[in-house]
């Protein structure tokens, strides 16, 4: 029945959750740890030499910010001594001087950078920072001349959307190999401020239709990756490319998890590195398990024919909007609750009628929401 | 509208290179040759392979194609259909620098 399990090809480092940003879609839980829960360099260095050991090729050095780990540099070059490509995901606000050459230099073999904003008004309001955009421009400069090769990555949603053409020219004018389109996923902070992020129809339709003229001009001379909004989908992403299937991300305090929001199943405990091994929790972990493959699919993913191409789309999505986790991603058009995205959006638009909505974000930060004792 | 760069294309003059953000690495996990760029895995087949292997940033395409040819005995028009094509999408994914 079941495939032979292969290995991991990729994995998110999420180094820490201190962030001198407050985007209010961040991918981190809303229950974010201190500094006194991240892992140390020597755990770091060794979860990284068992992940190249378990065939991971990719790692991709998160956050939060990850430049604010001090060790950063003995990170990178223990995953460059491995053969591992590195990604520095980055918002670039707040790197010391020389660090950059010094990433360079241990081995980094890319950065991604983020912009809230194609203006400078706009990134410095959505990640509630004065002076970021400036900031970030310099971060790019310093990032192309230190030789690296660079990403930006511009996450979408209804405060920027009108931006997109802009954005594209910015990425040009940095020399950037590639640009992220990638539209707000609501899980994390970005579910708790969905209501003000939830772009309208006709700009996600006038999106879709510049994206795709772009990528015809730019062909060979900048690469655009589009991550449509997927409450206006008729088919859900194959989240991970399936769950545990070939990549997983580890959280700040070395819990290994198949997605960002897999703690919001209620039903699924998570191992930590340290006490288990990554193969352990690779092979063995029933949280892993428990949705990878088609076995767990219930109807209409069971038997439709797209089943590994979706991968039944976003097990944390089903369980926020379905309330069952196994439940076929209710982005799909062939979910019982279809429906229910549509008037999600609709709800969306009417709560973005109210005056004054836009000052409403809940911004992320630590202690928002209380840690459970 | 800025200056833009342009769209390269392949000619028998052109003098591919891998850029600096990918990478040919044997796996030894999985006992194959892989490419890795920034958000991608690719897993090329033997003559993919043989083609990227040359992109040394010295060989021209002309040569690239005679030297294919001669290694397995084939003729070098054939042999330049599939090489020219295959690196003129490789270049336009900026996955090969022309």
């Amino acid at each position: 029945m079941s495939e032979p399990l292969l290995p991991p090809i990729g994995m998110l480092a999420e180094l820490t959750h201190r962030c001198p940003l407050q985007c209010p879609y961040c991918s981190n839980p809303l229950e974010l740890l201190k500094a006194n829960r991240e892992l140390d360099t020597q755990t770091w260095l060794d979860l990284f030499s068992q992940a190249a050991d378990l065939g991971i090729l990719q790692v991709h050095l998160s956050g939060g910010e990850p430049t604010l780990r001090r060790d950063l540099e003995q990170l990178i070059a223990g995953l460059s001594a491995r053969g591992v490509y590195t990604n520095l995901i980055t918002a670039g606000v707040g790197i010391a001087e020389g660090r950059i050459e010094a990433f360079a230099e241990a081995g980094l073999d890319h950065l991604q950078l983020s912009f809230q904003g194609a203006r400078p008004a706009t990134t410095d309001r959505i990640g509630n920072h004065k002076g970021g955009h400036e900031k970030k421009l310099e971060t790019a400069r310093r990032a192309r001349a230190a030789g690296l090769p660079l990403t930006i990555n511009a996450p979408i949603h209804r405060h920027n959307i009108e931006e997109v053409p802009e954005f594209i020219d910015l990425a040009l004018s940095l020399g950037a190999e590639r640009l992220e389109i990638a539209n707000v996923q609501y899980a994390g902070w970005a579910l708790t401020n969905r209501d003000q992020l939830m772009p309208e129809r006709a700009a996600v339709d006038r999106q879709a239709e510049i994206v795709a003229a772009a990528r015809e001009r730019l062909t060979g001379i900048m690469n655009i990756d589009f991550v449509p909004p997927d409450y206006f989908a008729i088919y859900p992403k194959p989240c991970m490319g399936g769950w545990a299937r070939d990549a997983f991300m580890v959280t700040p305090d070395g819990t290994v998890l198949p997605c960002h929001a897999a703690q919001t199943i209620p039903s699924l405990s998570f191992e930590r590195f340290g006490p288990h091994s990554l193969a352990e929790i690779w092979t063995d972990s029933p949280a892993f398990n428990a949705f990878r493959g088609t076995d767990w699919m219930q109807q209409p993913c069971r038997s439709c024919e797209r089943r590994e191409i979706d991968w039944g789309g976003c097990r944390c999505q089903a369980m926020a909007i379905a309330g069952d986790a196994a439940a076929t991603d209710p982005a799909c058009a062939k979910s019982p609750i279809h429906a229910r995205m549509a008037m999600l959006i609709d709800e969306a638009q009417r709560a973005a009628a109210v005056p004054s909505h836009d000052e409403q974000f809940v911004y992320r930060r630590i202690g928002v929401v209380t840690e459970p004792a | 509208m800025m200056a833009l760069r342009e769209r390269a294309l392949v000619s028998p003059q052109s003098v591919p290179s891998l850029p600096k953000h990918v990478r040919i690495q044997y796996d030894p996990v999985r006992q194959a040759f892989a490419v890795l760029s920034p958000e991608k895995v690719f897993w090329p087949n033997d003559i993919s392979l043989e083609i990227l292997r040359r992109c040394d940033g010295r060989s021209t395409v002309g040569h690239i194609i005679a030297d294919l040819a001669a290694d397995y005995d084939a003729e070098p028009e054939a042999v330049a259909t599939d090489v020219v094509a295959f690196l003129q999408e490789w270049s336009d994914k900026l996955l090969v620098k022309l």
